[in-house]
């Protein structure tokens, strides 16, 4: 039954994913030949390397690059995805209230999420330009779009923006799941507002709030639309790994960036795994909303059953 | 549980044999040696409808000349596949459909600096001698269009740097004539910034945010200091005085104030905006900019206050770099023999004249720039075309993207301060000589 | 525990406005006084896209707060002939719903497995599941291509459809499992000593419980498919198939330095609005929808 209803998820996944994965595996153990003949033409051929490309990034000047791009990967990450789950829960906090006017709360942190990635890299490249209204307002001459520190900052704000809806809206979901009945019974214990934050809310959109952050991160460490159109490629500033790889592949070193891709695949699995291990022991049970629930059952309706 | 485990084996087994078949074609796809069909010897054969491949032409123009031969050839229509408008994606597709031999990509548009490389992969194939009418056609075009003296590209329209200046702020401070030199500009601009109605400019601007532009204004720049970047053979030459001279230019640029502050982020665009504000005496820019420049409906603050020249250089007229587009046929088309058909008519200078009614684009034909009809309505023309005769084209190296990125590295990093000239033109000259070596 | 009572208490908990507790008077200035912030973040980037949108093309670097004088010339220039921006959206409309519904049908069917039934590694079936989408897409482009090329799939909406499964799977699957084993077991037990088969328990109490769930997973990744753009540029050339992304990349400016600003905001905005007004409209029609099976 289970295998029966798990098949077509393997089926179209392996599709999709086991191909390019492998291909990208193989590939990287390989060495394009760059030299030029007699005639000016490119010599074909690959030569099996082994690990050459692996070691070849973490060496010299490719070493360098490499580490700076992984420095931004991790930085943006870290910042960009903490931001957003404070931010995101702020959201479902407000969406989850009882107001005039929620909907349009509701469509209006719904914008960001649904404008296409590569029209808001555009837009915020155009907010950020040196005399758009991001210093028109703020009465700076802050060069956003060069290298330097005010870049980085300009990243993180536009994508802050583009992807904490995604948080709220799935943090926004668990909470409304959570039965009333729980802050009745905590409002009788006269708990207060923070109080019952702490000790129903929160803990109980854990779960929720838990996979919404593992795919923020998943999608964070492979960052790659915003910084190339907001900033341009080739800035060391904001180079992440995806970018990396895509100079590479873009310069036809198939084989060094198949390593990046590789590396970075490993770097995204190994957080994932730590995440989960780390904070996500309950994504795979949820026992306080039982509790909860069976609480607040037997003291309601507890003779019926 | 007996049961469990057996549909659990069904899955395993379908996904392994899923995992092998990916092998195999990975092994395929990586290790067949690759046989190319191109070879100079190669025949144009075939006949039939085929694909141009470009970004759109937003006048039309381009659409006009495909209508006219689709009208006059019915069996062998061209349909366009419409690309990108960034050069990056564009080359990227391209690149990713040469990867797979797709027959798709029948004629493609590449940009001047793409032919060495697409040349020496074998994705285009080289033409024939007598192809095209290459005497006609200003020389700097043919020479961005051929790869090892073999002619791989037909000239499609071209590109020079223009000098813009204020002639009406030229004339207020009594300079009869516009810079010829770098220093004859800074003059010029001490003079003018001290007027009152020139009050908060800068003096000059080009593009240095890191992208292409600055690798074209460093390629200017140390032309027109009598220098190159690589040699005929495609080694480097960054180390020699005339580099440092033409960085130099750039680095006091930026230290001494003569260019804005922001011109660091400046890509082409924004340098025109600020012309067009009147924030700046002196713009190096393309030929697209007049139309904007001369506009006199309220939009530009400089209309009939500008002219333009050649771009100034450090002991004379300094010398430009070489812009636009070529045609090339790929060799996992079809139909070649209409592939060459179409590309001959397309650039043909019928066609190119017929275009110049809606398209602001230059060609490549010179008689065109000396044509009084053409001339009254694009009074640049004549300037532009003695660009073009002088102009010098971008490193013509096969590693193109990795060239103009250790260029664009290490030129960004003089401009704003982070290396000296020195340092930064030794470490280009060493990532160059690196690059060329392979 | 009753039907009725399961209904009453799906109905509470979907039809309920206040969850979070009221706050005191006192705090309420400050509590708007945040909403209007988050709003201002949320909003003020997409004021200034329409306003952007709604500038002639001479006047787009202006940084006057309202568009003088008003144009529709991008709008036009948008769904100018050449472009067939209203077949693009069609297909996107079709990729992304398609992209969707499939991830939501495996993605339910591989949730109930993995928080209803009893079988080994379903740890690690979770692990594969999102280890698909860790790889970085753009790695993934040139073997699909080749792929794609070689079984014929070039010019065919599988060719983005499936692809955009490798993310939206995933996150259907770990978004659903995750709901569902929020949502006790014993409401189902309950419903099925009261005579439901596992199907109608399934049916009619477990998925309308988790219906904020699957819509909002639904959004999600419609949204992400919609705006998908490197894969749906690579597999398909034939403007007839294209997405409504691929489209506005095309767009051209006056010359090849000049970007088309004007128009990429305007499309942007035609692409964002219908897609805002749908959820909130499908919103209310689907998990009314869903929890009013459940009294049945």
């Amino acid at each position: 039954m289970a295998a029966l209803l798990l098949s077509p998820t393997a089926v179209v996944l392996a599709l999709v994913i086991a191909y390019p994965l492998i291909s990208a595996i193989h590939q990287s153990l390989y060495a394009d030949q760059t030299g030029i003949d007699a005639d000016g033409f490119v010599t074909e051929g690959e030569t099996f390397v082994g690990l050459g490309n692996y070691l070849n990034l973490l060496t010299g000047d490719a070493g360098d690059r490499f580490l700076n791009a992984f420095a931004n990967t991790t930085f943006f990450t870290l910042t960009t995805v903490s931001l957003e789950t404070i931010l995101g829960l702020i959201l479902a906090l407000a969406m989850n209230r009882a107001f005039r006017g929620r909907s349009f709360l509701r469509a209006s942190i719904l914008i960001p999420w649904a404008v296409p990635t590569a029209v808001s890299g555009l837009l915020w490249r155009w907010i950020f330009q040196s005399d758009g209204i991001a210093n028109n307002l703020l009465g700076s001459e802050i060069l956003w779009t060069a290298e330097g520190a005010a870049s980085k900052i300009a990243v993180i704000v536009a994508e802050v923006w583009k992807t904490a809806p995604f948080i709220g809206l799935l943090v926004l979901a668990g909470m409304q799941v959570i039965p009333e009945e729980v802050y009745e019974a905590a409002k009788i214990d006269g708990a207060g507002w923070w109080r019952q934050l702490g000790s129903i809310t929160l803990p109980l959109v854990k779960p929720t709030l838990l996979v919404a952050v593992l795919f923020r991160l998943l999608d964070a460490l492979r960052m790659f639309d915003l910084p190339f159109v907001l900033i341009g490629p080739g800035k060391d500033s904001v180079e992440t790994l995806s970018m990396l790889a895509w100079d590479e592949s873009n310069q036809l070193r198939y084989g060094s960036a198949s390593a990046f891709a590789v590396i970075l695949f490993l770097y995204v699995a190994v957080v994932a795994v730590v995440f989960v291990k780390v904070l996500g022991a309950d994504v795979t049970g949820t026992k306080e909303l039982r509790l909860a629930r069976k609480k607040t059952r037997s003291q309601k309706a507890g003779p019926a059953s | 549980m007996i049961q469990r485990s057996r549909t659990w084996q069904s899955i395993l087994t379908t996904s392994a044999s899923l995992a092998i078949a990916a092998v195999a074609l990975t092994a395929c796809g990586a290790s067949t040696p690759q046989t190319k069909a191109a070879s100079p010897a190669a025949a144009f054969e075939g006949k039939g409808p085929i694909n141009y491949v470009s970004s759109r032409d937003a006048s039309g123009a381009a659409q006009k000349s495909i209508d006219e031969w689709n009208a006059s050839h019915p069996d062998e229509k061209v349909s366009v596949v419409e690309l990108p408008d960034s050069a990056d994606q564009q080359r990227q597709q391209l690149v990713q459909n040469a990867q797979i031999k797709a027959d798709t990509f029948g004629v493609v548009n590449l940009d001047v600096v793409w032919t060495s490389e697409f040349a020496a992969n074998k994705w285009i194939m080289p033409l024939p001698k007598d192809a095209l009418p290459v005497g006609s056609m200003i020389d700097a075009t043919v020479n961005a269009a051929t790869y090892r003296d073999t002619l791989y590209a037909a000239p499609y329209y071209t590109d020079g740097a223009l000098f813009y200046y204020r002639s009406d702020l030229l004339e207020a401070a009594g300079i009869a004539a516009p810079p010829k030199t770098w220093d004859e500009m800074k003059t010029a601009c001490k003079a003018v910034l001290a007027l009152p109605q020139a009050a908060g400019m800068s003096c000059y601007t080009g593009q240095f945010d890191k992208n292409e532009g600055l690798t074209v204004n460093f390629t200017e720049a140390v032309a027109s200091a009598g220098g190159t970047l690589v040699d005929s053979e495609g080694k480097p030459t960054v180390d020699t005085a005339a580099a440092k001279q033409g960085l130099s230019a750039l680095v006091d640029g930026f230290k001494d104030g003569l260019f804005p502050s922001d011109a660091i982020t400046y890509q082409e665009e924004q340098g025109r905006r600020a012309f067009q504000e009147g924030k700046v005496l002196f713009l190096r820019n393309w030929p697209f900019v007049y139309a904007s420049l001369s506009a006199t409906d309220g939009s530009s603050s400089v209309a009939n206050k500008f002219n333009v020249t050649s771009i100034p250089g450090i002991s004379g007229p300094g010398v430009s770099t070489l812009g636009g587009r070529n045609l090339a046929i790929s060799p996992f088309t079809q139909n070649k023999a209409t592939a060459l058909e179409f590309i001959k008519f397309f650039t043909s200078e019928d066609q190119a004249e017929k275009r110049l009614a809606l398209s602001s684009r230059a060609p490549v034909y010179a008689s065109l720039y000396t044509n009084p009809a053409v001339v009254a309505k694009r009074p640049f023309f004549p300037t532009l075309l003695v660009s073009l005769d002088n102009a010098q084209p971008r490193p013509k190296v096969v590693q193109y993207g990795a060239t103009t990125k250790a260029i664009q590295e290490e030129a960004y990093a003089a401009i704003s301060g982070k290396k000296d000239t020195n340092t930064a033109l030794a470490d280009m000259q060493a990532k160059l000589a690196a690059l060329s070596s392979k | 525990m009753t039907i009725t009572e399961l209904r009453s208490l799906s109905q509470t908990q979907s039809n309920k406005a206040v969850l979070a507790p009221k706050k005191p008077r006192w705090g309420s200035y400050t509590v708007y006084a945040g909403l209007a912030a988050i709003l201002i973040y949320c909003l003020a980037p997409f004021y200034w896209m329409i306003v952007s949108s709604l500038r002639r093309t001479a006047d787009i670097f202006d940084n006057s707060l309202l568009p003088a004088p008003f144009s529709l010339e991008n709008y036009v220039k948008v769904f100018d002939g050449s472009t067939m921006f209203g077949q693009a959206l069609l297909n996107s409309l079709i990729v992304a719903g398609v992209t969707t519904a499939a991830a939501l049908v495996l993605g339910i069917f591989a949730a109930y497995a993995i928080s209803r039934l009893n079988f080994r590694f379903k740890s690690v079936i979770l692990g594969v599941i999102i280890a698909t989408s860790m790889f970085p897409g753009i790695s993934v482009v040139v073997p699909l291509l080749k792929f794609f090329t070689n079984i014929g799939w070039i010019n065919t909406y599988q060719a983005m459809i499936v692809p955009n499964l490798s993310f939206a799977i995933p996150l259907a699957v770990w978004n659903l499992t995750t709901f569902m084993k929020s949502l006790p077991f014993d409401l189902e037990e309950a419903a099925m000593i009261d005579g439901c088969t596992k199907w109608q328990a399934f049916r009619k109490v477990l998925l309308p419980l988790a219906a904020p769930g699957i819509f909002t997973t639904a959004i999600l990744t419609f949204i992400h498919s919609w705006n998908e753009f490197i894969i749906a540029l690579s597999m398909v050339n034939d403007p007839r198939i294209q997405t409504a992304t691929v489209a506005i990349s095309k767009f051209t400016g006056a010359t090849e330095f000049q970007a088309p600003f004007g128009e990429q905001m305007a499309a942007g905005v035609i692409v964002t609005i219908p897609l805002v007004i749908m959820v909130l409209v499908f919103q209310r029609r689907i998990v009314e929808g869903l929890t009013s099976g459940a009294g049945k």
